[in-house]
């Protein structure tokens, strides 16, 4: 109990006066865009606290009981599926869990009706994949409950972006007001086109200060990207120099119609990330990837094994970041 | 939004001098109660509960020569309100860097109340051990208990209406130490 104490029948003038309050009180998490820079320190400072949760003997704590939290994931997915699902119940939410593969959705049900059936079970957030964009800001329309963008199409994959600025900022953070950020170079090199996690990634890093540097073939380089503190270029070398941290992603082949890429050999020739890369880059950088990872092709073994790499912490990151959201968005609705 | 009633200023409770005498004499009653400092560890609510704890231990290692390690505890995810209330509290790092198995726990708080922060409190303590004993040390008691709980060690108890507000104020918070009432005014 902090120094303040006032009427305990007004639940609300209580709380008010004996509680610091945070601001951040979004009720979706549909993508970063409107987030301000206080809001994701503020995130990052929640998350730390998480994250001392999953180092206890005791991996759980009752913040989210009785809450129900649904993953509705109508694209494939390991690590963001259970991560978030690990997150809901380390604050003790139940889950229910929606797989397309398995639904009913394979007997021609919609997605709506889909939604509709698994509201009437209750539930207070659900976590939403779909290959289209927009499929979250679409379903806000049709429940009460709060929407996590759990990645939508090319357009915004909001958690992995949080947990990849989260992860930068445990190596980078002096503990400092500005996060680390300011003035930092990151380079994202890979298939920028089809890529939701740069996207959602441009976003919080230039908000936080650091210049990002986007690096691909020129097909999978779209250049309506280029804005302030974001550069485009195709030379690894050039984006991959002095960079605090260098981000590898995948060719999305399924989602490509054809002719965007040579072949995947060409394509590591040129565009690897490699060892011999990551000499061009600052003595501090770290190589990130959000997985999943096909290796000697956007990234060398030796490196995404080397001592630069923190893509196993981006996975561990991945759970105390989910529980910040889950927190941030159903305490105080 | 909540309004923020007036507050008008009734008495002061505790000066400087008397909170540090109430500290001294709480370190002295934590020594004796527990046979010296031996297996004792203190640990602070936030966020006045840690410049508590942080007091107490430095007096009790001026008087034992051996100075308890320090606790600091957030509850906000053991709060049994978090499902109602309509703001959202700040959660702070919780930083308890020794094992708290079997050791006497000295659990600091500002202002002893509903009792459900010490509820709550308790919880979050055996979610990272199983301590011998756990006491509950307070600055003030203010009454009004919701629950079964009661301090081991009280700085004063101070009998209040429940339209009253306790504030206190500690030198590394607040920049000075002091104890004062209030009166919850309805006009703004």
């Amino acid at each position: 109990m902090t120094s303040t104490q006032s009427i305990p029948s007004n639940i609300e003038v209580q709380a008010e006066a004996q509680t610091e309050v945070q601001a951040l009180k979004h009720k979706h998490l549909l993508d970063l865009q409107d987030w301000t820079k206080d809001e994701f320190l503020q995130f990052f400072n929640t998350t730390d606290a998480m994250a001392d949760v999953m180092k206890r003997t005791i991996k759980k704590v009752p913040a989210l009981q009785g809450k129900t939290i649904a993953t509705l994931f109508f694209e494939n997915s390991t690590r963001t599926k259970l991560s978030f699902e690990r997150a809901a119940r380390a604050q003790s939410a139940d889950v229910v869990s929606f797989a397309a593969g398995s639904s009913s959705l394979s007997k021609g049900e919609s997605i709506k009706d889909t939604l509709l059936t698994i509201d009437a079970m209750q539930v207070d957030a659900y976590v939403v994949r779909h290959v289209s964009s927009g499929v979250p800001h679409q379903l806000t329309r049709w429940t009460d409950a709060s929407i996590i963008n759990a990645g939508d199409g090319r357009r915004s994959h909001p958690t992995q972006a949080l947990l990849d600025a989260y992860t930068f900022r445990q190596e980078f953070n002096g503990f400092d007001d500005s996060g680390g950020f300011e003035g930092k170079k990151i380079a994202i090199v890979g298939d920028i086109l089809h890529s939701r996690v740069a996207r959602s990634n441009i976003k919080i890093w230039t908000e936080l200060g650091a210049k990002v540097v986007l690096c691909g073939p020129r097909m999978l380089l779209p250049e309506e990207l280029e804005r302030k503190n974001v550069t485009l270029t195709n030379s690894v070398a050039e984006a991959v120099e002095g960079a605090h941290a260098v981000m590898a992603l995948r060719m999305q082949q399924e989602r490509m119609a054809g002719g965007l890429l040579p072949s995947l050999q060409e394509y590591s020739e040129r565009y690897q990330v490699n060892d011999e890369m990551i000499k061009l880059a600052h003595d501090d950088c770290i190589v990130m990837h959000p997985g999943p990872m096909n290796r000697e092709v956007e990234i060398s073994s030796e490196l995404a094994d080397g001592e630069r790499s923190v893509i196993e912490q981006q996975v561990a990151n991945g759970v105390p970041v989910r529980m910040a959201v889950f927190y941030s968005l159903l305490v105080g609705k | 939004m909540p309004i923020n009633p007036a507050l008008v200023h009734k008495a002061s409770i505790m000066t400087e001098q008397e909170m540090q005498r109430a500290l001294t004499r709480i370190a002295h009653e934590i020594i004796e109660r527990n046979k010296g400092a031996d297996n004792l560890a203190m640990v602070g609510v936030h966020t006045r509960g840690v410049p508590i704890a942080e007091r107490l231990a430095k007096l009790i290692g001026s008087f034992e020569n051996q100075e308890p390690p320090l606790g600091k505890l957030d509850i906000t995810l053991y709060r049994d309100d978090l499902s109602e209330i309509s703001v959202q509290p700040i959660v702070r790092k919780t930083e308890v860097p020794f094992d708290i198995n079997k050791m006497n726990i000295v659990l600091c708080d500002d202002v002893l109340y509903t009792g459900r922060t010490s509820r709550a409190a308790l919880d979050a303590l055996v979610d990272l051990g199983r301590p011998s004993i756990i006491q509950l040390a307070v600055l003030v008691d203010r009454g009004h208990r919701e629950l079964p709980i009661r301090a081991d060690y009280v700085g004063k108890n101070l009998p209040t209406s429940k339209q009253e507000v306790v504030k206190v104020k500690l030198e590394s918070v607040d920049g000075e130490d002091s104890v004062d009432l209030y009166e919850l005014g309805l006009g703004a």
